[in-house]
């Protein structure tokens, strides 16, 4: 066993607290964020509520109250902050020790342009492209789901290609219907649920992306991956219900 | 047994003590505001302390009742009538078939809660029954109550049985819990925080501002945040951040330098410098403050933060012993 290094634990209040894994975007930071995130789901400490995953770091919620009762629980007597941060630190020693999970790999099927992709052409414009340059740069890398996060099921994604990175819409468009696929500045993602916003629309999926009687309720979760594969408007509207590419 | 809705109101929807552990799918926490006031109001009807409750906003709401009901009302002062007649908050009644519950406008605070014997029939939705408006899931058909709603009842247990038939008996107590000790519904605040992960970044005299000016809420604050108008806070210098958690009370500084505080439907993760924390105990006030209330902030460390969240949720505990003792359930 290594030698127990203190981790950067960051109090959010007197019910939370954020740990940061490192600076910056990296996927090897981010394997480091959900490392944790899968300890804590398999070791909660009594009064645990949850832990959600950002880009670095890893906010974990508890109830202090119940960590003030513990009689067992903890290896240390004290405040319930100083429980908490023995727990954790000496929980991820483990953190390296773990294999590097793959996540999974999402295929999300998107029919680009036209009606459904309004903005395609001002990418393609913007970059001095063509329309099928940009869906081939948009469809070709597998994208890290960072984090899930803004609206129900909505992932925030590494990977675009900065050769199609273009700047938000100077007026945000009050209404953006559910599937939609966008790029706005560097990030690229997918719209769950209808909602106003300013990204540049490129196409749509009719893949669903939150139900919430599903279990887990968002497609998506932190650490998949997901791969945007081109279909017709004919596929689209055959597989308004299929969940994968064909 | 039921409820129609003959008015909604300003706002009023089903909430509960939150819908966590789904955070991580960027499902909003929700629940009620002022959770102690709605904790409160389900003990006085015998239910579970974290049952879905009505959160009613400062006026308007109207219901009438299919049956004998037992209910509750605590949190702000809505002036709230049956059949004309003020009834007390903060200690359990029955209101009559055919009767009609009014809610007036807020003398004091800003919400009221409303406990019903057994609880709201309504599906449970990511084990909560928290109305999260944005995405239409939870409470009553994921959405505000609207006129001519029907709201039905769970079945009564034995507890709110035991409840029930004490008040047939001997009528609506003499006594209530008093609110002082858990909430301030004063119109005036003194909200207790404790220092943001970005406090060491703010200059100096946005510190000492945050201290001593007092911050209005205005009118565009929300379930979602209180928007607070005063003097500007600013960064030292500009920093970058990326979206990471935040949580209820959180006193976040967007560019315009006017605080925010996130509140019971607040997103699951944000980017903006927190210069603040309101502490957990000060959250009941807080979520009863008016809109264009004045507010000033007292910096305290986090260990007090703590020793005060205990020493309130102690206090529940000994109302609930006396609440079960003298309901005798």
């Amino acid at each position: 066993m290594s030698e127990q290094k203190s981790l950067d634990i960051k109090v959010l209040g007197d019910s939370a607290i954020i740990i940061k894994l490192g600076e910056g975007i990296h996927p090897s930071i981010h394997q480091q964020v959900k490392n944790l995130s899968y300890l804590l789901d398999e070791y909660p400490f009594d009064g645990f509520i949850e832990s959600v995953p950002a880009y670095n770091s890893l906010a974990v919620y508890y109830s202090p109250y119940l960590v003030h009762q513990s009689k067992n629980g903890f290896q240390i007597a004290g405040t319930p902050i100083e429980k908490v941060t023995d727990y954790i630190n000496t929980l991820a020693i483990q953190i390296s020790e773990l294999p590097i999970t793959k996540g999974r790999l999402v295929e999300i099927p998107v029919l680009y342009g036209g009606e459904f992709g309004p903005d395609l052409h001002i990418v393609a414009e913007t970059h001095g492209m063509s329309i099928e340059e940009v869906i081939e740069i948009h469809s070709t890398p597998e994208y890290l789901v960072y984090m899930i996060g803004f609206a129900p099921g909505f992932p925030f994604l590494g990977g675009l290609d900065e050769r199609i990175a273009t700047p938000r819409k100077l007026t945000p468009r009050t209404s953006i219907p559910p599937g939609s696929v966008g790029i706005a500045g560097k990030q690229t993602g997918v719209y769950p649920l209808e909602t106003p916003g300013g990204w540049q629309i490129i196409g749509r999926t009719p893949t669903d992306l939150f139900v919430p009687d599903m279990s887990p309720p968002s497609l998506l979760q932190s650490g998949d991956k997901i791969k945007f594969c081109p279909m017709t408007q004919e596929q689209y509207d055959e597989q308004k219900k299929v969940t994968t590419c064909q | 047994m039921s409820v129609n809705v003959l008015n909604a109101g300003l706002l009023t929807t089903i909430q509960d003590i939150g819908r966590t552990g789904s955070q991580k799918f960027g499902v909003l926490v929700s629940g009620a505001m002022d959770s102690y006031s709605m904790r409160i109001a389900n003990l006085l009807v015998g239910n579970d302390e974290r049952e879905g409750v009505l959160e009613i906003t400062l006026f308007g709401t109207k219901l009438q009742f299919e049956e004998d009901t037992l209910i509750a009302i605590t949190g702000g002062d809505l002036q709230t009538t049956v059949d004309g007649i003020p009834v007390a908050n903060w200690r359990p009644l029955i209101v009559r078939k055919g009767s009609i519950l009014k809610f007036g406008f807020a003398i004091e605070g800003c919400r009221a809660y409303l406990a019903i014997a057994g609880g709201i029939d309504i599906p449970v939705v990511m084990e909560s029954k928290s109305t999260y408006m944005v995405a239409r899931i939870g409470g009553f058909k994921g959405r505000a109550l609207q006129q001519n709603d029907q709201l039905s009842f769970g079945p009564l247990t034995e507890s709110n049985d035991k409840v029930f038939t004490l008040i047939e008996r001997e009528g609506t107590p003499d006594w209530a819990v008093p609110h002082h000790p858990l909430i301030s519904l004063e119109s005036t605040q003194t909200i207790r925080f404790i220092e943001g992960t970005e406090y060491k970044h703010f200059d100096d005299t946005s510190k000492q501002r945050l201290v001593r000016e007092p911050y209005v809420v205005t009118p565009q604050s929300n379930r979602m945040g209180l928007r607070l108008e005063g003097q500007a806070l600013s960064l030292t210098e500009k920093l970058e951040m990326l979206s990471e958690g935040v949580t209820f009370g959180t006193i976040q500084l967007p560019p315009n330098g006017k605080p925010i505080i996130l509140m019971a439907d607040r997103q699951t993760a944000g980017g903006y410098p927190k210069i603040g924390q309101v502490i957990t105990a000060d959250l009941g006030s807080l979520s009863q403050v008016k809109p264009n209330a004045t507010l000033y902030f007292k910096l305290i460390t986090h260990a007090e933060a703590e020793r005060e969240l205990i020493a309130k949720e102690e206090l529940i505990n000994q109302f609930k012993i006396g609440i079960q003792h003298n309901l005798r359930y």
